[in-house]
Order: C-alpha cells, then structure tokens, then sequence
C-alpha cells in the first residue's frame, strides 16, 4: 500500500504574517490561533471585524488578518456596539483583557451584554495587567502578590476576585456565556468548542457570547511557561470554575 | 418646506434626520434630552440605529466604532456629558473620522444647573481632549441657525474627516420659534475609503489613533495642523450688524450675541455708534475680521454667558490696540437687553485699557448679585 | 504500524517557548540548545523519530508556527461491482 502525506494542520489564513509581540509561551497567542481557525472554518474573515482593547493586545489588529477598530480602553463593547448596529450582517468580535473588560469597561461589558448585543466577547483573564507590568486586577487571587499589590491581595481593602462568567449570565440578554482554559490540549480543544457556539450565536442572531479563557502570564506571575500552566491548574480553576453559565435554548439544541 | 413652530433640540434633532442620519447614541440630560426623546421615536421609525447608552462615556464610544463605517453618526449631550465624552473624542480626532456632536451647554462647573450658560467654549473651541486637534465648532443662535448650522455639519465633517461641534446654549435648545426644516433626503451610506466594512475582495484595513513610532505620530500630527490650516482659509462664519460705521463693537455669541443685538439697536436709537460682530463659527474663531475691525473702532465689549472665555480670543485678535471690555453672565444667569445697554452706554462714555477687564467686571456685577 | 507524521516549525514564529516540548505525547520534540533563531530565541525541532502527526503540538503553539503532516495509507481501488 502507497503512503501519501496528508496536510493536518497548517496556520490558519485569519492570522496574519506578523509574528506577535506576546511574550514567549504566555497563551494570548493560543486564543488567536483558535479565533482563527473558527472563523477560517465558519468562512467569516472577510465579513469580520474585530475590536482591539487596551492591554497587551492592543496591537491585536496587526496579528489579524480582517478589518480592524482600535478601541480606548475599556470601550470595546460600546465601539462594537455601534460597528454591528450599522452593519448587522457583519460579524464583529471584542478581544479583551482584565483590566479591560473587568475593571475600567465594566460598565460598558454590562450593558452590551445587557441589550444583547450581538456581538461575540473573548475575554482573556489572567489574573493581573501584563502590560503595564502585572498590577493587580480585578481577578487577582486573594494573596496573590502583584506589583501594586505586593504584601498579596487583602480581601479586606481590595475585596475578592470578580467573576465575569456568572455575572453576565444573570443577564437576559446574554445568548451563550462560558468560562474555558487554554493550560492543556485538552482544555484547549474545548475552548476552540466554545470560541465557535460563541461565533454561531452571532451569526444565528441568538444575543450576547462570551467566552471567558483562563490564561496564562509568565512572566509577570514570574515562571516559566510550563510552570505558568501549572499555576494556572491549582490556582486559577478553583477560583474561577470552567462551565457553561448562560447557553440559549436554541443554541444547546443546534450545535454545528 | 413650510416654516414650522419647532423646539431648537427637536429641529436640530429632525435636521440631521433629514440630512441622512443614519446612527444616533446618547444618554440623558437637561436640557438636550428631547434630542435623545426625539431620536428614538423617529429612529426606529425610518428603521435607522437608536440606542441609549448606558452613559455618554459608552454613547461616544458607539459613535467612535459606528463612524467607522462611514455612516452619518452623532450623538448629542450637555456639559458635564461631554466633559465625559472627551477622551472619545480625542479618540476620533485621533483617528480621523468625521463625527458631528452637538452640546447644549448648561450651568458649571460641575454638576451645576440646567439653565442656560457659555460656559464650554473653552473645552468646546480650544480642546477638551488631549492632544493637537481642532474641531470645527458652529454655534447657533436661533432656532432656523441651529437647523441649518447641523445640516452644514455633517457636510464639514466628511468634507474634512473631522469632528464637528454644534454648540448652543440651553436657550437654544430649549425656545421654540418658527423655523424651515429641509426637505428628507435619502440615506446614501457613503464607503470611503477607510471605512471598516469586513475584508471582502480587498485587503483589510484597520482604524486607531495608536501610532507607536514617535516618527509616524509627528506625521499624522503635521496632517491633522495642515488640515487645521486649511479649515482656517475655508470655514469662517460670522454675522456683522451696524458694523460698517461703527465706533463700539459688542462681541457675542449665541443667545448672548442675540440679546446683544437688542441692546446694539437700542443704543443706535441714542445716538451710539455700536455694532455687533456675532461670531456663528467659534472654531475656526474670525480673528481677521475682528483685527480689521481694531483699526477701526474705538473700543469692543464682549458680552458672554461665562466669566470671559471667548474674551481672550478677541483680546488676542485685538492685541492691545484698542480697549477691550467684558460682561458675563455666570451660571445659568442670562443678561437682559437693558444690562448690556448699560454697560455700551459706559464703555461708549469713558473706554479703559485693562490688562483684564474681568477684575472691574465683578465688582460691578457685586452690585447686581443677591446679598 | 504507529503513523508517521512530520511537523515543520518556522523559526519566523518560534520563541522557543517549550510548550510543544512538553505537550508532545510522543517526546519527540526538543529546544535546539546549539541554535539561535534571528530573533534570539532557542527554536523547537524534531529530535527523533517518532512523531505521529497528533498536531497537539501545533494545537499548544501561541505562535502558529507549527505546520504538521501525516501519511495516510492510500487504500486500493474498490473492485468493480
């Protein structure tokens, strides 16, 4: 019998060219490829628009390959907002950070979830801003030591890490909310799962997604990549459970 | 089209409807909600885009993303709104899209009041946000001013890729007074160049007001300047009433301006040789007209509705040549026609040069304030 | 017979991060220690036979660098009916 060689997996044409600026191992890079395969398999680059935060991201639309916003911090949502109410047969995604959708945007988060926009949310929780140099966010773990937290996080003064995933959820407006892990293969195949329900409920005009990715940051939590993916398993999945928290009807019966 | 009885914030609303609005965001707040009220009956209607934002920090930034496209957008507020609007506007300033925003200007600093005031023209006309820009600000004093200044807005906007400001006291926004509305023109979604349309068939594009390399962000700077140059030669606006004789020239904008006229006839019929100079585009400011006009006066009183900020773009223009006097009226307060009669008739008897004129202003005002 | 699979890793993309390293179930991946890429980092390379064309390397990779391939045996044509 002939053997021929077959092409399994190659870089996906949503990415651009440019190779990124994240640092080594942190899995930033990992959400986009995903990102990228799921709209190279749905056929949505070209009718795709992405919103890029504030953060490490921020030069997210140099790593892209489809049309691009550059939003002010925190401001993604709103920008998105008006980006699909003006071309509703347009896919448009928000790719943000902690600091980003959970500290300064928070208000913006809320009520785009709130409206059900449709819209698609990737957030990125790493438990710290990377890039302004790992200060503390609003999911950074009691305890947690950051560099404007540097006795580690005092739920007295600071209060207790928030939770993105479940409090969209309790919006009406929200279509499909989930909360997955980027620290292993197999936690990673899940998460490109999630990454296309997100994108197919936009484009079934089912309401608001989010897919909320646990992620790592070595070199602000000051390990090794290998390490940080550890850390990220013992310390970030008790205190930020994966699951599904908000799925539509109609979603969990049509999956692709 | 019939003249009708119109409220300014509707007419303004209905104008930019007319003129192919295709997107509005804004928030709540007196005295410009029935732009808000306005919009989202009428909107929906002629199914274009309404949204209410969760705040005027969120509505300009649905702007920003929804100007992207290269619809018509806008969206409307009243000071302390705008004040939160500030960084999207820098934002779209930055990224150069045209935006037009109309302010309906209201008591501060602060939260203030809701009555009437000037009080913006500095955050309005020398840059609220950080950063070089210049947005061009019209500002309208009547009700027929404020629909057709908007109309010419969003034109100027696309014209120049900028931000354009429609800037009126809450008078303005608030009187009703017959008025002409164009006629409804169909939405042509124009797809410049730029616009952000999903990457079909083309290369992809991006919009940000990020230039990372100092180099490339001088760049884009000497372009938004030479922009501004060239907005300066082109966009001028001012009315001139009795000015062709005159020897006092009253100063005003707005409903300022508009009172002042009163009070400019009133002292003609006495025999004063006043005359108003009513700038209707704050920014691009009329500073030759007004340095032509130092060559020939005696003396100008600026009369506002603050405590003297578009006094010192006449001082500028004036630069020293003749006196240059000042009545305000401060927050939310709107002076009578007899007020500023009063204070032509004073400056018309015995004009003085003052480093600031507002010093003398306020001891005078001592007089008129409650004790 | 185990399938035999090739992955091609572009030294454009690599940072030498070692995730694929340590994800490939087969070990077959390693840091080049003697090797620099142009930017400075120690590229990931095959280091023996062995790999199957899992593609869970190219699934941990944060830069898409990973190309991967597998030989399919071709099945002979089905007898005519």
């Amino acid at each position: 019998m002939a053997a021929t060689e077959q092409l399994v997996y190659e870089r996906p044409h949503s990415l651009s060219e440019t190779p990124n600026s994240y640092c080594p191992g942190c899995t930033h890079g990992v959400a986009h490829h995903l990102i990228a395969e799921v709209l190279d398999e749905m056929n949505l680059r070209e009718r795709t628009i992405g919103v890029a935060p504030v953060g490490c991201s921020v030069f997210a639309y140099n790593y892209f390959n489809m049309d691009f916003a550059e939003a002010a911090h925190g401001r993604a949502p709103a920008m998105a907002t008006g980006l699909k109410r003006l071309q509703p047969g347009r896919i448009v995604f928000t790719y943000q950070g902690d600091g980003d959708l959970a500290s300064i945007g928070m208000g913006e988060i809320v009520h785009a979830a709130g409206r059900g926009e449709l819209i698609t949310v990737i957030f990125i929780n790493n438990a710290n801003y990377g890039m302004t140099g790992g200060q503390m966010a609003p999911t950074t773990l009691p305890g947690q030591k950051t560099t404007s937290s540097p006795y580690g996080r005092d739920v007295e003064t600071a209060g207790y890490p928030i939770r993105m995933a479940e409090l969209l959820a309790t919006l009406e407006g929200a279509a499909y909310v989930v909360r997955r892990s980027l620290h292993d293969p197999k936690n990673i195949r899940l998460a490109k799962k999630a990454l296309r329900t997100a994108f197919e409920a936009q484009v079934r005009g089912l309401g608001f997604s989010m897919v909320e990715l646990l992620s790592t940051c070595p070199t602000n939590w000051g390990l090794t990549p290998l390490e940080a993916l550890t850390w990220l398993e013992q310390n970030m999945l008790p205190a930020f459970p994966l699951g599904d928290y908000k799925v539509a009807p109609s979603l969990a019966s049509a999956r692709p | 089209m019939p003249r009708e009885l119109l409220k300014g914030n509707e007419a303004m609303a209905e104008a930019a409807i007319r003129v192919g609005l295709e997107a509005y965001f804004g928030y709540p707040i007196t005295p410009q909600t029935e732009i808000l009220e306005w919009m989202s009956r009428r909107m929906p209607e002629l199914g274009r885009v309404f949204v209410q934002a969760e705040s005027e920090l969120g509505a300009v930034n649905m702007v920003y993303g929804a100007a992207c496209t290269g619809a018509r957008v806008m969206s409307s507020s009243s000071s302390p709104g705008v004040s939160l609007m500030m960084e999207g506007l820098s934002y779209i300033a930055g990224t150069e899209l045209p935006v037009v925003l109309i302010d309906i200007m209201r008591g501060g600093p602060g939260l203030g009041n809701i009555a009437p005031s000037q009080g913006d023209y500095n955050q309005m006309v020398h840059g609220g946000g950080h950063g070089d820009y210049h947005p061009i600000v019209l500002a309208p004093a009547t009700v027929q001013e404020a629909v057709d200044l908007t109309v010419e807005a969003f034109d100027l906007a696309e014209k120049y890729r900028n931000l354009v400001f429609v800037v009126a006291d809450g008078n303005v926004g608030q009187i009703m007074e017959p008025a002409e509305l164009p006629a409804m023109r169909e939405v042509k979604r124009a797809t410049p160049e730029w616009a952000l349309t999903g990457a079909e068939g083309r290369e992809r594009r991006f919009l940000s007001s990020i230039y990372i390399d100092p180099v490339y962000e001088e760049v884009t700077n000497k372009r938004l300047q030479e922009r501004w140059l060239e907005i300066q030669k082109n966009e001028v606006r001012f009315r001139e009433y009795y000015l062709d004789d005159a020897d006092l020239v009253v100063v005003g904008f707005g409903t300022a301006g508009r009172i002042a006229l009163s009070a400019v006839r009133a002292a003609r019929a006495e025999g004063i040789r006043a005359g108003l100079m009513r700038p209707v585009a704050l920014s691009p400011y009329p500073y030759t007209a007004i340095d032509e006009l130092a060559t020939r006066a005696s003396a100008f009183l600026v009369v506002e509705m603050n405590a003297g900020q578009m006094l010192e773009d006449v001082q500028r223009a004036v630069a020293g040549r003749v006196p240059v006097d000042f009545y305000g009226r401060m927050g939310g307060m709107v002076p009578f026609p007899d007020e500023i009669l009063d204070e032509i008739r004073r400056v018309a008897r015995e004009p003085r040069m003052q480093a600031d004129p507002r010093v003398e202003w306020l001891k005078r005002l001592e007089k008129v304030l409650p004790h | 017979m185990a399938v035999r699979g090739r992955v091609v890793i572009s030294e454009i993309f690599c940072k030498g991060c070692e995730l694929c390293v340590s994800a490939c179930p087969q070990q077959v991946l390693e840091i080049a220690a003697d090797r620099l890429t142009t930017k400075g980092f120690h590229p990931a390379r095959l280091k023996a036979e062995g790999c199957t064309g899992c593609a869970i390397c190219a699934l941990v990779c944060p830069e898409a660098a990973i190309t991967v391939y597998r030989e399919v045996l071709a099945r002979p044509a089905p007898a005519a009916a």
